[in-house]
């Protein structure tokens, strides 16, 4: 089978999210990748260093800069004429994408997955991961997401792929970029971290996140997340969001403060390798997951924890 | 200008689904069934642009069991929507026969806008909204946090990856939402009772003529592996102890 795989990039360096997804597309088959961006030669070249990348596709023009849809999709479905399958990170640029070339390929996107289990099946969370889906498509062509977290991410060096030049219909006239505010964060991102403190509600305001929180972050090298409720009430910004709909993560260490485990929550974090969780409700959900539980006032417990770390 | 909304009737995200003993699925026997939460943010908004007179007019939109009617549909009109359009499905229709099905009904209503619900928190798809798109050949702001639509064009800010980005859209064009839009509304009891005479189209899969077959097949249906409850430790100390010996402190 030869497979397509969307290379996630901000114009100027691969996103890590791409790795596990050309592991997953190379328990299909052969992989190629594509860079759709503008000024994007740098991208393609470090993409080419990908381990098990054959070759990579480079389309390079303004009209791909932002990754807009209504733009890249087209150019997809024409370089599907070459493969039988493409293959996006479940990032929000590729969850935004996929399901524009699915429809216009005539298929369903397979979105999510965990698994590759044969050449038309795959495993597939549903209901907030509440359930594990076996699912086998019918469709020619397939266009699948790839959760991150669920696979090995393919090695960033040592590969030597050739880097062609394609090019597409450019802009399609519907839509355009406006502006973006994407903070710079000097801590490790979520979804990479090996260690994440994470606050909620209880927290109370932004003030006690951040003072709170964060030091206890820095102690241990960690990103910081949050949950629904705490990104709702304005402590951190919606890109701090773990959860069913927001970040899936799984790092070595997850240090969940005064939150209580909803469903919603615990779909982007159970599969962490250690949790532990701080709250001072005895019965709190979160305790049923978490390897160690401190039960207590958090304002007593992080900043000692924080301390004597 | 006219706003669409689908919306789909699921499992209501306060109830812990469970898995069927013979691995064939979930079990929705007798449980809650409600409105998707992102569908009533979707509502709500459509219900908004109509209060501030950017909307004339509201319609929901379901693919579903005859008893959509009875509830999701009508707590979608106790929240504003003007009228609802049922398209009686017994069999649960994959996204794109619902995008199919929905570019039908666009076709009919000429909708300015259709706001969907940036995933159905039962298949956690998130493909039909950008189905739909794809199939109009219009533009789409997904995962939208903010919509400011006047006449001619609809400004969206989107939830991404690393913050926020805003597009620029020519409509007519589609819109999926994020948890931030709004807060929507409750539907009130009097809300309830006024909206039993706001109308309702009844209609089937087979009226569109279009082909719905799953494209995808459930093998099975099975739990995820559980993880044990832990130990609670009685003192910072002790976190920090085992801290130190995972290796994470020093
Ligand atoms: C469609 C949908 C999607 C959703 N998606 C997500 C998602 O992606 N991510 C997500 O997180 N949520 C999501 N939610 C929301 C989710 O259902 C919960 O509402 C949310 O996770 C609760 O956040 P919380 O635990 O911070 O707040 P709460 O549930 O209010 O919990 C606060 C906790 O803090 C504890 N506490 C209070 N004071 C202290 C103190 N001084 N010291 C120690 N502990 C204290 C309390 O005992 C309590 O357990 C979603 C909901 C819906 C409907
Ligand atoms: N059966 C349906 N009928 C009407 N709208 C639907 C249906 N299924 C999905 N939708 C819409 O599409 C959105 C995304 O669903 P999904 O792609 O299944 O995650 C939902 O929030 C609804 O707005």
């Amino acid at each position: 089978m030869k497979t397509l795989v969307w290379v996630e990039h901000d114009n100027k360096s691969v996103k890590d999210a791409t790795l596990a997804t050309v592991t997953a597309a190379s328990k299909l088959g052969d992989v190629d990748l594509l860079v759709a961006g503008s000024g994007a030669q740098g991208v393609a070249d470090a993409a080419a260093k990908i381990a098990g990348a054959g070759k990579v596709l480079l389309a390079d023009e303004a009209a791909y800069e932002h990754a807009l849809a209504e733009n890249v999709a087209p150019l997809i479905v024409t370089l599907m004429q070459g493969y039988d399958a493409v293959l996006f990170p479940s990032t929000t640029t590729g969850k935004n994408v996929a399901p524009r070339v699915a429809a216009l390929l005539d298929v369903m996107q397979i979105s999510d997955i965990l698994s590759v289990e044969g050449p038309d099946s795959f495993t597939r969370p549903i209901y907030a991961g509440n359930a594990i889906a076996t699912v086998q498509t019918s469709d020619k062509k397939l266009v699948i997401t790839v959760r991150g977290t669920a696979f090995e991410k393919a090695a960033g060096e040592g590969g030597s792929a050739t880097v062609e030049t394609v090019s597409g219909e450019g802009d399609k006239g519907l839509s355009s970029f406006v502006g973006s505010e994407i903070a710079e964060n000097a801590r490790p991102e979520l979804t990479s971290a090996k260690v994440i403190v994470s606050g909620g509600r209880a927290l109370g305001n932004s003030e006690n996140f951040h003072s709170i929180i964060e030091p206890l972050a820095d102690k241990l090298g960690a990103a910081v997340g949050a949950s629904r409720a705490a990104v709702d009430a304005g402590y951190v910004p919606n890109d701090y969001q773990v959860g069913q709909t927001g970040k899936i993560v799984a790092p070595e260490v997850y240090v969940a403060v005064g939150i209580s485990g909803a469903i919603q929550h615990l779909a982007g974090m159970k599969d962490s390798k250690t949790i532990i969780a701080i709250n001072k409700d005895e019965d709190a959900p979160i305790f049923q997951v978490a390897d160690i539980g401190l039960v207590g006032d958090l304002f007593k417990i992080v900043p000692e924890l924080t301390e004597k770390l | 200008m006219k706003v669409l909304v689908p919306v789909k009737r699921v499992l209501d995200y306060n109830v812990k689904p469970r898995v069927k003993a013979d691995g064939s699925g979930i079990d929705l026997a007798n449980l809650k069934m409600s409105l998707n939460p992102f569908d009533e943010i979707a509502i709500e908004e459509a219900v908004r642009l109509k209060e501030k007179g950017t909307a004339t007019e509201v319609v929901v939109v379901t693919v579903g069991v005859p008893k959509a009617e009875t509830d999701v549909l009508l707590t979608a009109r106790a929240m504003g929507a003007d009228r609802a359009i049922l398209i009686q499905s017994e069999e649960e229709v994959e996204p794109l026969g619902v995008a199919k099905l929905l570019a039908k009904v666009v076709e009919e209503e000429a909708p300015g806008l259709v706001i969907l619900g940036k995933q159905a928190i039962d298949d956690d798809s998130n493909q039909t909204g950008q189905m739909l798109a794809a199939l109009l050949n219009w533009p789409q702001g997904t995962f939208a946090s903010k919509v400011e639509a006047d006449g001619e064009r609809v400004k969206v800010t989107r939830e991404v990856d690393g913050g926020l980005e805003t597009v620029d859209l020519k409509l007519p064009a589609i819109v999926t939402t994020d948890l931030r839009l709004n807060e929507p509304r409750y539907a009130t009891l009097p809300n309830i009772m006024k909206a039993k005479s706001k109308p309702v189209a009844k209609k089937t899969v087979a009226d569109y003529g279009i082909d719905v077959a799953p494209r995808i097949k459930t093998l099975k249906v099975a739990e995820p592996g559980k993880r044990q409850a832990g130990v609670k430790v009685g003192s910072v100390d002790e976190l920090v102890e085992r801290l130190k010996g995972m290796g994470v402190a020093k």
